[in-house]
């Protein structure tokens, strides 16, 4: 069931829109040189930067879709009467939603890499960071929807919980893709699994807490 | 023999408002149970409490497996009916059949009518092939031949040793068991 699950999660994204996350992060992406001007030296010292704050944004478009209408649909009950924890749910929920966010990210990084003007000597750095920071946002993404679902204005909501706790994942994970000697990679990697660790909790709790 | 769903002194109590208190109840296979009681009295809560939906502030919840209609359709909208029946259960003919929505088999769920999406709910119940159903108001939205089905549905149910806790406003047909709460 939970491999049901996974593969639902997956097809929902793919039939509703998992490309309008990505085409939004290239749109942040390209808007970047527009607003700091072409210069290629202080493109290319902010562009990790850049993309990060690309991606976190982007990260914030689907979360309206991720929750909000399993529970109205009363999904998550007929689950639970099936005797699967809400807590697998939400495991299930995040890894259905990585592997239609993480991946195509990853794909839309390159051409906004070729936009910001990345060195290719730190190409590879920049997509390994953005690849470890991938399944955290994911997570992330899962657990303020799972906490805003069946708010009113859920979707600004939203925003404003899952921006400040994406905040470490931006630091290390753009210090990891600026400096290697930083270490940030390691703290990137420890917060992003402390988030995908966390998650099922979170949402199996939110999930309960939202019955009524 | 066992009772396919055994309440004991079970209290519960919504939003600070005491619904029923110390309530026993008990359906064993083939046997029906109608909820009835004016609205508010806690019919749909005495339903989530069944399904395990809701915790008892006080009191003891056995049951066997059980599946559940209520308001919510629980269908992928975006599937036809077919495959989002397919989500929950393997064989899904039967239930379909049933209920009179093989010609709606190729549809997507999104497009059908009130009547047919209850239909629809009653359908998934039917193909869990579990052995008790929680059904919470059946009848809304079904036309005379829909209660006719559902009704011929519950019988064959019952016959192969099921049970049913039903809340409903409207008279079931058929032997049942009643319970009005909120008097």
């Amino acid at each position: 069931m939970i491999g049901a699950l996974i593969a639902r999660e997956a097809r929902r994204a793919i039939g509703g829109a998992a490309w309008l996350p990505v085409a939004f992060f290239l749109v942040v992406a390209a808007l970047v040189p527009f607003a700091i001007g072409p210069d290629p030296r202080l493109l290319e010292r902010i562009a990790a930067g850049g993309l990060w704050i690309a991606a976190l944004t982007a990260a914030l478009l689907p979360i309206e879709r991720l929750v909000e209408p399993d529970r109205a649909n009363g999904i998550f009950d007929q689950l639970t009467i099936r005797g699967i924890s809400e807590e697998a749910v939400g495991a299930a929920k995040v890894t259905g939603h990585w592997l239609t966010f993480g991946p195509l990210l990853l794909l839309a990084a390159l051409p906004s890499s070729f936009i910001l003007g990345i060195a290719p000597d730190s190409l590879g750095r920049t997509l390994v960071a953005l690849a470890v920071g991938t399944p955290g946002l994911a997570a992330l993404a899962v657990m303020v929807a799972a906490l805003t679902a069946g708010l009113p204005r859920a979707g600004a909501l939203a925003g404003v919980l899952l921006l400040p706790l994406a905040v470490p994942l931006l630091i290390f994970g753009a210090g990891a893709a600026g400096d290697p000697e930083s270490g940030g990679l390691f703290l990137e990697a420890a917060v992003s699994l402390l988030l995908v660790g966390a998650s099922p909790f979170v949402i199996g709790a939110a999930i309960r807490a939202s019955r009524t | 023999m066992k009772p396919l769903l055994r309440f004991e002194g079970v209290t519960c109590r919504r939003g600070g408002r005491l619904l029923f208190e110390d309530l026993d109840l008990q359906v064993g296979p083939g046997e029906a149970l109608h909820l009835t009681g004016p609205n508010g009295s806690g019919k749909s809560s005495l339903i989530r409490l069944a399904a395990g939906l809701l915790r008892a502030e006080k009191g003891r919840i056995e049951r066997n497996d059980a599946a559940l209609a209520d308001e919510h359709l629980a269908l992928d909208r975006d599937l036809t009916l077919r495959r989002a029946l397919g989500f929950w259960s393997r064989d899904v003919d039967q239930a379909m059949e049933a209920l009179d929505l093989v010609r709606l088999a190729d549809v997507p769920v999104r497009l059908f009518s009130t009547g047919q999406a209850k239909r629809a709910t009653l359908a998934r119940v039917a193909a869990s092939g579990v052995p008790l159903w929680l059904l919470d108001e059946p009848l809304n939205g079904l036309d005379a031949d829909g209660v006719e089905r559902l009704e011929r549905l519950l019988a064959r149910h019952l016959e192969k040793g099921g049970a049913v806790l039903a809340a409903s406003h409207g008279p079931l047909g058929g032997t049942w068991s009643r319970m009005e709460l909120g008097v």
